[in-house]
This record gives structure tokens, C-alpha cells and sequence, in this order.
């Protein structure tokens, strides 16, 4: 009698309480993400007009629209991603394709790592000294991209690094077989096949630099107006939101912009997670 | 030749990775470090007023690091059996359709905008607090419970890898021995894949320990030593992003030495963590 009937039932008892604990913890989990959506859409895309997306700011944003936000969020983001891209990529080719596992690599590899757990407060910081003070750029839409471009870096490295190593080892061989250098090789039978991969992961570090605050209230500024120049001031959506929030400007007008952020940030994950499910399914039917 | 040209060029691109890490350090420190040395790092650590702009002036951010070890604590407290239960959910019990819809949710749990967190521990949370708690509602439960939630995508994320690693012989061996299910997931596959959990803990814990603007909009930013969870506080992160705007002279050095210290203790983190998962991977490599 070392294993009773009793004691089996007993295991089971306290499976079906571990299994229920988690499943509430799963469900939790869905339920905060719904409750956050739906508090920020609900409040805010009812004051959510044509004629707030395009209209200018007024009385320090409790009237009039979010259109200057928005354009320095687009102009701050894509130039961060401009800068951060090729860079990314170019680091993630290198790693891949040009270098075998050394202690160079590892220390690349350490580096990314560490610069991705680097607190957005910090790149502020260093963006605010750097580019702001130091090399005198001033709060500019430069500034702000430079210094984004460095955060998203280690996103973009990652996620091009993984996507060119699921590229298929033939592809290479057949490439060097038809006598193609390296790089030839790499831009055409590496970079194409992984370019959907790569794609997703710029998407996604869009996303990141869109809804960043804390690094681009300190190099961006908060100006209300539309930048001119790369080396004017701008504000974006997710600093003109926090303002309006926290100075208590304009509640409905926060939850507005709220909503507007909300919204751009599901279309980049939908976009994203679209662009992936493409690739996986192309990669299993070939 | 071209492709020397090009080899050397990635290579470059590669190293800026570590230039831009050394950036950071050399300037945050250059602009810090002085004050700390200044000061005394002893009273700089545990001076427990903070009155830059008072004659003469007072540096002491013991306050914002004892907020800064509150809240990452009771974030971990949330986040961590939270994100550990759904990683387990996701390997272990999740059925197809729900998995599909998880996925997303975490990844979207990762890409919400810090400040929207925080303004909705502002507005929804902290009178929920205040009405049940009673204290002032925006306080170091309200920020925690959001930085929990906040934290777990980095949680999940790679405790669902750690778990994925465990080999099936091992799952096997459980079953064979007689475990139930919960038996072999708490008896051998939480434990084989602990160092991984932990790595994701800790990573969640830079996260959590280096937040700012939702942070500010959550704990009160109050100035003072706080005593129970129900208070306001503030943390080494939001009173940087709080006075650099207006800060000068040597209330701006003070703010890059806290940068100095927040950014060391972020190192360490991410020094164990990638440690951690380096010999996970090793171990793997070894065993099989």
C-alpha cells in the first residue's frame, strides 16, 4: 500500500487547484489587456474627429487637434529608423555571415544585450548631453531620431539576426556554386529570403519609438508647433499625451490622443504579425 | 577588394553596438561622477535628504533608491507568479485557440506605451487604492501592481523559452515514475528550467526598476522615506525625468550621478541575466 487510491485522488485534487490557478492567471492576463484597450478606446475615440486628426494644437492642447504630433511622431520615427536600420541589419549580416563565434562576436552579442536592458530614462540622459549639449544640436527632431535610433538598435540586430539564420543553408551553397561573392550571396539569396523577418522586426521597433516618452521629451523637446527642420524642435503623440495627462490640461483630449496612440500601435502589431504569418507560411510551403 | 571594402564596413556597423555602449557610460559618468566623488558616495547613498537647490545644497537620494527597491519588489511580487503561471499555461495546458489568442496579448501587452500604463494606474487604479486602502491612492501599491502587469511580457517571454528547452526525455522520465501532470511540471520541469525563469525574473526586474514615466504618473513623487506600500514615493528614474527639465549647475550633476548609480545597478542586472542564460545554454550543449 505505498501508492493508494487515496493519495492518487489526493494528486489529483491539488492538480485541478494548481490547473485552475493558472488558467485564472491566463485569463487575468487577456482581461487587463481588454480592460486597458477598451478604457482608453471607449473614452477616447468618441472625441476622435477628421478635424482632430488634421487640426493644430490650440491653448496648449485643450482645444483644437493633435496634427503637429503626429507629424513628429512619423518624422522622429522613421528618421530613427532610417539611421537604426541599416545599422541593425548590417550588424546582424556581419555576425551571421562574416564571422565565425569569437570573442569579438560574443562581445557584439553582450553588447546589444546589454544596451537593450538599458532604462529609457538613461538614453535620455545620454541623448540630452550628447547630442543636445554636446554636439549642439539643440531639441531637435535630429536629436530625438539619433538618440531612438540607438535605443531600437538592439531590436532591429535581434530580430534580423534570427530571420537570416532561418535562412536555409542551400540557399547559400547554390549561390556560391553559380560562382557569387559573399556579399553577393548575402543581398541576393540571404536578404530577400529574409527581408519579410527583418521587416517585422523594423515594424516593431517603429512601434517602440513610437511610444517612447521619457527619451524624447529630453532630446525632441515639446514644442506644439510643426517642425520646419530637422534641427527644430517637435513634440510626438506619446509626449503631447503625457503632458496633457499629468499637467491635467485636458482629460478628454488625453484620452483622444490616448486612443490615437492605442490605435496606431495595434495597426503596427496587426502589420507586423501579418508580414510574419506570411513568411512562415511561405517557408512551409516550399 | 570590394569585398574587403564591405567586410571591413559591417564590421564597423558591429562595433557600434559596444562605441554606443561606452558612449553612454563615458558621458553619463563624465557628467556624474564628479558629484558623487564631490559629495562622498556614502552620504551621496545614503544622505536621506534631497534639497538640490537649497544653500547649502543636500544630495542624498537614499529616499528614491528605497522607492526604486519598493516598487521593483512588489512589481516581482505581481509579475513574477503571474508571468511564470501563463508561460507554464502557454508550453503545458494552453488549447490551440486560446494560445493564438495569447500570444498576441502579450505582444501587445509589450508594445502599449508606458505613459497609457500609467495613466491608467493614475486614473483607474489609484482611487480604486484610495477608496479601499485608504492613503493617498497614487502610491507605491498603485505603481507596483501596473509595473507587475508592465513586466510580464519579459517574464513570460523567456520563461516560455526555458521551459521549451527542457528535453522530453526528462518530461518522460516524470510520467513514467508515475507523476501527474502538475507533478512533472513542478517537480521536474519548473526546476530543470529554474536558471532560465530566473534570467527572465531578473530581466524583468531591469524593466521594472528603470520605468519612468508611468512611474511618475503613479507613486506621488513624494520626497520622503516610505514606510508602508500605501505611500507616495519616488524613484531614482522619475525624479531625473522630473528635474532635468529645469536642472542646472550642480542639481544637473546630481541628476547624471543618480543616472551613475541607476545605471550601474542596471548593468549588474543585465550582467547576471545574460551570465544565467550563457550557462544554461552551455549546460544544454554539454548534457546532450
Amino acid at each position: 500500500m505505498a501508492y493508494s487510491q487515496q493519495t492518487a485522488r489526493g494528486d489529483y485534487a491539488v492538480q485541478r487547484v494548481a490547473f485552475g490557478c493558472i488558467w485564472v492567471a491566463a485569463i487575468v492576463t487577456i482581461a487587463v489587456l481588454v480592460l486597458i484597450i477598451g478604457v482608453i478606446l471607449g473614452r477616447g475615440l468618441p472625441s476622435v474627429s477628421w478635424e482632430f486628426l488634421v487640426g493644430s494644437p490650440q491653448d496648449m492642447g485643450r482645444a483644437g487637434g493633435i496634427f503637429s504630433t503626429i507629424v513628429g511622431t512619423v518624422v522622429v520615427g522613421v528618421l530613427a529608423l532610417l539611421i537604426a536600420a541599416p545599422l541593425g541589419v548590417g550588424t546582424a549580416i556581419y555576425l551571421t555571415e562574416y564571422t565565425v563565434e569569437s570573442r569579438l562576436t560574443r562581445a557584439v552579442r553582450f553588447g546589444t544585450e546589454s544596451l537593450a536592458g538599458v532604462p529609457s530614462i538613461i538614453f535620455g540622459l545620454f541623448g540630452f548631453i550628447f547630442f543636445v549639449t554636446y554636439l549642439g544640436l539643440g531639441w531637435s527632431v535630429l536629436a530625438g531620431s539619433l538618440t531612438l535610433a540607438l535605443m531600437v538598435l538592439p531590436t532591429i540586430i535581434r530580430v534580423a539576426e534570427e530571420s537570416i539564420r532561418t535562412v536555409p543553408r542551400g540557399y547559400r551553397d547554390v549561390s556560391y556554386s553559380l560562382g557569387a561573392t559573399r556579399w553577393q550571396m548575402v543581398t541576393t539569396a540571404v536578404l530577400p529570403s529574409a527581408l519579410p523577418g527583418i521587416v517585422t522586426g523594423i515594424i516593431l521597433a517603429f512601434g517602440r519609438a513610437v511610444s517612447e516618452t521619457a527619451v524624447v521629451i529630453f532630446t525632441a523637446g515639446t514644442a506644439l508647433n510643426l517642425p520646419t527642420s530637422l534641427l527644430a524642435p517637435t513634440r510626438t503623440m506619446a509626449v503631447h499625451f503625457y503632458i496633457l495627462a499629468v499637467e491635467g490640461i485636458s482629460l478628454p483630449n488625453a484620452y483622444a490622443t490616448g486612443a490615437v496612440l492605442i490605435l496606431t500601435i495595434l495597426l503596427i502589431n496587426v502589420g507586423a504579425n501579418a508580414l510574419l504569418h506570411r513568411l512562415t507560411r511561405q517557408r512551409t510551403r516550399r | 577588394m570590394r569585398e574587403r571594402v564591405i567586410r571591413w564596413v559591417l564590421l564597423l556597423m558591429a562595433l557600434g553596438v559596444l562605441v554606443t555602449l561606452g558612449l553612454i557610460a563615458f558621458f553619463i559618468f563624465q557628467s556624474g561622477a564628479g558629484l558623487i566623488v564631490r559629495v562622498g558616495l556614502g552620504d551621496f547613498l545614503g544622505g536621506t535628504v534631497w534639497a538640490p537647490t537649497a544653500d547649502p545644497p543636500q544630495f542624498g537620494i537614499l529616499p528614491m533608491i528605497i522607492g526604486s527597491i519598493w516598487l521593483t519588489a512588489g512589481a516581482l511580487v505581481i509579475g513574477v507568479p503571474l508571468g511564470i503561471a501563463v508561460a507554464v499555461f502557454q508550453v503545458e495546458l494552453a488549447p490551440a485557440w486560446l494560445s493564438a489568442i495569447l500570444r498576441p496579448t502579450i505582444q501587445l501587452l509589450a508594445g502599449i506605451p508606458s505613459v497609457i500604463y500609467g495613466f491608467i494606474g493614475l486614473t483607474l487604479l489609484a482611487p480604486l487604492v484610495r477608496s479601499t486602502l485608504g492613503g493617498p491612492g497614487l502610491s507605491i501599491l498603485t505603481g507596483a501592481i501596473v509595473l507587475g502587469v508592465m513586466i510580464l511580457p519579459s517574464v513570460i517571454a523567456v520563461s516560455e523559452d526555458a521551459l521549451r528547452a527542457v528535453p522530453a526525455s526528462i518530461r518522460d522520465g516524470a510520467y513514467a515514475l508515475g507523476a501527474t501532470h502538475w507533478q512533472m511540471i513542478s517537480g521536474v520541469l519548473l526546476p530543470t528550467a529554474r536558471s532560465g525563469i530566473v534570467a527572465g525574473v531578473i530581466l524583468g526586474m531591469g524593466r521594472a526598476l528603470g520605468e519612468t514615466m508611468a512611474v511618475i504618473m503613479m507613486v506621488g513623487n513624494a520626497l520622503t522615506l516610505p514606510l508602508s506600500p500605501l505611500e507616495s514615493a519616488t524613484t531614482l528614474t522619475s525624479n531625473i525625468a522630473l528635474e532635468l527639465a529645469y536642472a542646472s549647475g550642480a542639481h544637473r550633476e546630481a541628476l547624471f550621478a543618480t543616472g551613475v548609480v541607476l545605471f550601474c545597478m542596471i548593468m549588474l542586472l543585465n550582467a547576471v541575466a545574460t551570465m544565467l542564460v550563457r550557462q544554461r545554454a552551455f549546460s544544454r550543449r554539454t548534457t546532450s
